[in-house]
């Protein structure tokens, strides 16, 4: 270790029951610099960072930690902090509600005699706001400032713990692009000071323009860190390392059926639903044939669900405008009952939060989507009810004791397929599924492309959304690219390769 | 042994508190000296809770739900006084001025709906403000007088059945309820048991139902006898009627419906239930509404009962109401609970108050006790969960009309077999977080 490093992480092993997230990761930080981690979704960054913040306590995890020379064991948050990491979380950790000089002092308020001291609180704030490039009055509520604002707050909080190592995650996912180019200023000015930044960050050109190294990360290992100048690094090379995972088959053999067009969207405009001059879906076109796979390809926060919510129904965001045709006829679809109707189905991405009534069983759940098709009169028929959840445990080979269980106590992948009987039970044309193996285990994961190959096979229509680019390519037939609630490409599979849809996916634009 | 343990111990708070029932009666009629258990001390019990119980049915549907009525003894009060007024004053027939007190209902539920589904405002406060506003307007409405019903009308709430038949020495309507509701107890275990067989689940052995199928109409015919044999001219009460055809509608709808399933959904999770199509906005609305039309049937029971409609009926009844719904099982976060179960945990509240009230306690007293229960009876539930202890009284009530277990005396009817599981699936989330 030389005078210059300020972190060492030494095989840093990670688990959970089941799978292995970080697996021997050594990471090295030099004192003032800005170092990139770079890694597909899911790859282990953002567990590496809780373990680096003490989220994830010392003996939950393998491997040491070095800071600033000295071997460290943080217990929680507060103990890195003491040390002089600070972590910078995507989703701000401010409290809408209270004053910027209130969040900035949060939990760790000056008092005399007692008493929280103001005006020690509102001059330390000003000064920081200063450094960090803000100028507002301390005792504006955050939630009336700008997401870029706010973190400006969040990055003079870390300032004000008189931090040492700065890590943002994704600071700038939210941020337009005078906000980002704010951000990045700022940081080179933090470095010039001496303070340290570790940034995760899926935007190559920023990575580019303001990371001193870069360290890759895939599939729980650390693949290469990269000096930025030293090694002439730019995008094509970065990718390439985040990607470079041989494909093995991981896919079920298939030769799809492809018949003519049946779904079409036009033009479609969404704007944020409580943001309204944010748009979240721009001017999107994209069509879908019988038996085709067609996959959405786009990182977190790309917009990919919500274009995909708002069709279902306008179940996302506000209308603006656009089309959607259906067997060459404009249909208008207000609500996720008519979606229902017009033969969409929508699996959700958090199955936990928006998909799956956890309190209900198997049987329930499977029927769900469509009781009417059960209910003879008033009565829903509860024999008819647990002979079709039988009858979809047995053809998707469900892993369960008996369809009475709670859904609750199924493992991520069997959850899945009984979401996914639900709505093969509403015998839909276009199944739209939004990351369909997240959080599952591998084999899961080919059981379910073959049931999505086998709808695909019934003449049904499919959209898979996903962040794993490898998935997309082994199961598509056409691949969309979407940046920013814009398509910014369409790749037939013989074309497509990780390289080019990550070119499409990360910022140069291509009309579609 | 694990799908043993949800079946036995999944609704363990509902078959925990029909078990505290059967002893909280034992113990009365010990310590009463045999007051408890007469056909007098019976037919007031029902007299005087029905309206509660009434308003517990209602309390369910509105909390499985995910929200919470606190205006219903004010709503049951304001209805009470406008109907007694336009009895009085117009002159309208008391089933006509029914009519107008469950019309009414119907509007100020919507009311409620229309806040709580469609602005999106807390049905807390929405009900909130509605407790007071119908509190003041039954005061502004009756000039904070008592008014008077008429003779029909309180029928409703002292009624009992005619005289008809043969003199067999006992009330003919009321032993002819009984003998139905044994026939249809039998009935429905065999229908259950035929029911299973056919989708090849597992059967319990013979002599869990026999015993169930017993016992069940043991009660039933214990009780059937001391309705029957009051003094003359008496019978099983009216108001005690109407709330056992409610309790078998609202459960049928609970259960069977898909209104039912629909309302669970929205309470288990708004957002999945909305992605399947649910429209949550319509349940809401519905949930609300159907909660005031119960009341203001509620608060015309009550007037009929008392013969007059006064400026503080109803006071604190929604906090009974409540009570009721969470001793019987169902969970504060919504999609948890049953309107039998409900039902138990109210008569629990009034088999206790009863008893109480035979044994000379002060009001004061039986308050605090009541409070201890409620929370005791939660804490047992929250215990038990955490444990998954299995219930001797879950192998007895199992599949008793067509899902789970309960049936009480009075009215036993199809039990909503959702809560066995959703209460089981609870307690995995709980030892999950």
């Amino acid at each position: 270790m030389n005078n210059h490093t300020i972190l060492e992480m030494r095989s840093i092993t990670k688990e959970f029951p089941g799978v292995k997230a970080l697996s021997e990761v050594s990471l090295e930080v030099q004192a003032g610099e800005i170092h990139a981690i770079c890694g597909e979704n899911g790859a282990g960054k953002s567990t590496l960072m809780k373990v680096l913040s003490g989220l994830y306590p010392y003996g939950d995890y393998s491997g040491q930690i070095f800071f600033q020379g000295e071997e460290v064991q943080f217990k929680d948050i507060r103990s890195s902090e003491a040390a002089g990491i600070v972590i910078i979380h995507q989703e701000l950790a401010l409290i809408p509600e209270l004053s910027i000089a209130e969040n900035i002092f949060l939990g760790n308020e000056p008092t005399r005699f007692g008493v929280i001291d103001w005006d020690y609180v509102n001059r330390t704030t000003l000064e920081l706001m200063a450094r960090v490039g803000l100028s507002e009055d301390p005792i504006t509520k955050v939630k009336d400032i700008g997401v870029g604002k706010q973190q400006l707050v969040e990055i003079a909080k870390a300032l004000n713990k008189s931090v040492k190592l700065l890590i943002l995650d994704e600071p700038t996912a939210a941020l337009n692009e005078s906000d980002s180019q704010h951000l990045l200023d700022l940081m080179a000015g933090l470095r010039s000071k001496g303070i340290s930044c570790i940034m995760i960050s899926h935007k190559l050109n920023e990575i580019e323009q303001i990371a001193d190294s870069i360290t890759i990360i895939r599939d729980g290992k650390a693949i290469e860190t990269l000096h930025i100048k030293n090694d002439g690094v730019d995008e094509d090379r970065i990718i390439r390392g985040m990607v470079g995972r041989s494909l093995e088959s991981r896919f079920p053999d298939h030769t799809p059926k492809i018949g003519e067009t049946f779904f079409e969207v036009r033009n479609w405009t969404v704007a944020h639903p409580t943001v309204s001059d944010r748009l979240v879906c721009k001017n999107s076109s994209f069509h879908v044939r019988r038996g085709e796979i067609v996959g959405f390809a786009g990182l977190m926060g790309a917009g990919r669900t919500e274009l995909a919510r708002s069709v279902f129904g306008r179940s996302y965001g506000t209308f603006k405008s656009g089309q959607i045709l259906i067997n060459g006829k404009e249909v208008t679809l207000r609500s996720v009952p008519q979606a229902i109707k017009a033969g969409l189905a929508y699996v959700t991405e958090d199955r936990k939060s928006l998909g799956l009534n956890l309190l209900d069983d198997i049987k329930s759940t499977t029927v769900s989507a469509d009781l009417k098709r059960i209910t003879h009169g008033l009565v829903v028929d509860r024999d008819e009810e647990f002979r079709i959840a039988e009858e979809y445990r047995k053809s998707l080979r469900t892993k369960t004791p008996s369809v009475n269980e709670g859904v609750a106590k199924l493992s991520g992948g069997n959850q899945q397929k009984v979401v996914l009987a639900k709505w093969m039970f509403t015998d839909p044309d276009l199944l739209i599924l939004d990351e369909p193996t997240r959080g599952i285990d591998v084999g899961a994961k080919y059981e379910i492309y073959g049931i999505i190959q086998k709808l695909a096979d019934q003449g049904k229509g499919v959209i898979v959304i996903s962040s794993e680019l490898p998935e997309l390519l082994g199961l598509s037939d056409r691949v969309y690219t979407i940046f920013e609630g814009a398509i910014t490409g369409e790749v037939a599979r013989e074309d497509a390769n990780q390289e080019s849809l990550m070119k499409l996916m990360t910022a140069s634009r291509k009309s579609a | 042994m694990n799908s043993l343990k949800q079946i036995f111990g999944g609704d363990t708070r509902q078959f925990g508190m029909i078990f505290a029932l059967v002893a909280l009666v034992v113990f009365f009629q010990w310590r009463t000296g045999g007051k408890t258990l007469t056909s007098v001390n019976m037919m007031n019990l029902f007299n005087g809770n029905s309206y509660i119980l009434i308003l517990a049915i209602g309390m369910v549907l509105v909390i499985i739900a995910g929200h919470i009525d606190l205006s219903v003894g004010s709503v049951a009060a304001f209805v009470g006084i406008v109907v007694a007024i336009a009895m009085r004053d117009w002159g309208i027939p008391w089933y006509m001025g029914a009519l107008l007190g469950l019309v009414l209902g119907a509007l100020i539920g919507a009311w409620h709906g229309f806040w709580v589904a469609y602005v999106g405002i807390p049905a807390f406060i929405v009900t909130l403000a509605g407790m007071l506003l119908f509190r003041g307007a039954n005061q502004s409405v009756g000039n904070s007088l008592t008014v008077p019903v008429p003779e029909g009308f309180r029928y409703l709430g002292a009624g009992y059945l005619p005289e008809v038949g043969p003199n067999t020495g006992y009330n003919n309507l009321t032993l002819l309820i009984g003998f139905a509701l044994v026939a249809f107890v039998i009935y429905n275990e065999i229908r259950g048991r035929r029911r299973l067989a056919k989708i090849h689940a597992d059967l319990p052995p013979t002599w869990v139902p026999v015993t169930k199928v017993v016992l069940l109409s043991a009660v039933i015919l214990y009780a059937t006898y001391l309705f029957a044999t009051g003094r003359p001219g008496t019978s099983f009460p009216v108001p005690g009627l109407i709330l056992g055809v409610l309790v078998i509608i609202y459960a049928f709808i609970s259960n069977k419906t898909i209104l039912g399933r629909h309302v669970y959904a929205v309470g288990g999770n708004r957002h999945a239930a909305e992605l399947s199509g649910v429209q949550s906005k319509r349940v809401n609305f519905m949930v609300m509404m159907n909660m005031s039309i119960l009341a203001a049937l509620a608060g015309m029971i009550f007037v009929g009962r008392s013969t007059a409609s006064g400026p503080s009926d109803g006071v604190g009844w929604e906090l009974d109401a409540i009570a009721a719904v969470f001793i019987g099982g169902a969970a504060v976060t919504g999609g948890v609970g049953t309107v039998v179960g409900s039902i138990i945990g109210g008569l629990v509240m009034a088999v206790l108050n009863n008893g109480l009230q035979l044994l000379g306690a002060g009001a004061d007293d039986t308050q605090i006790i009541k409070g201890i229960v409620l929370l005791v009876a939660v804490a047992f539930d929250v215990y038990n969960k955490s444990q998954g202890k299995p219930s001797i009284i879950g192998l007895l009530t199992r599949n008793f009309g067509g899902g789970s277990g309960g049936g009480k005396s009075s009215a036993p009817t199809p039990q909503p077999a959702p809560t066995e599981q959703a209460v089981g699936t609870k307690e995995v989330i709980t030892h999950d977080v």
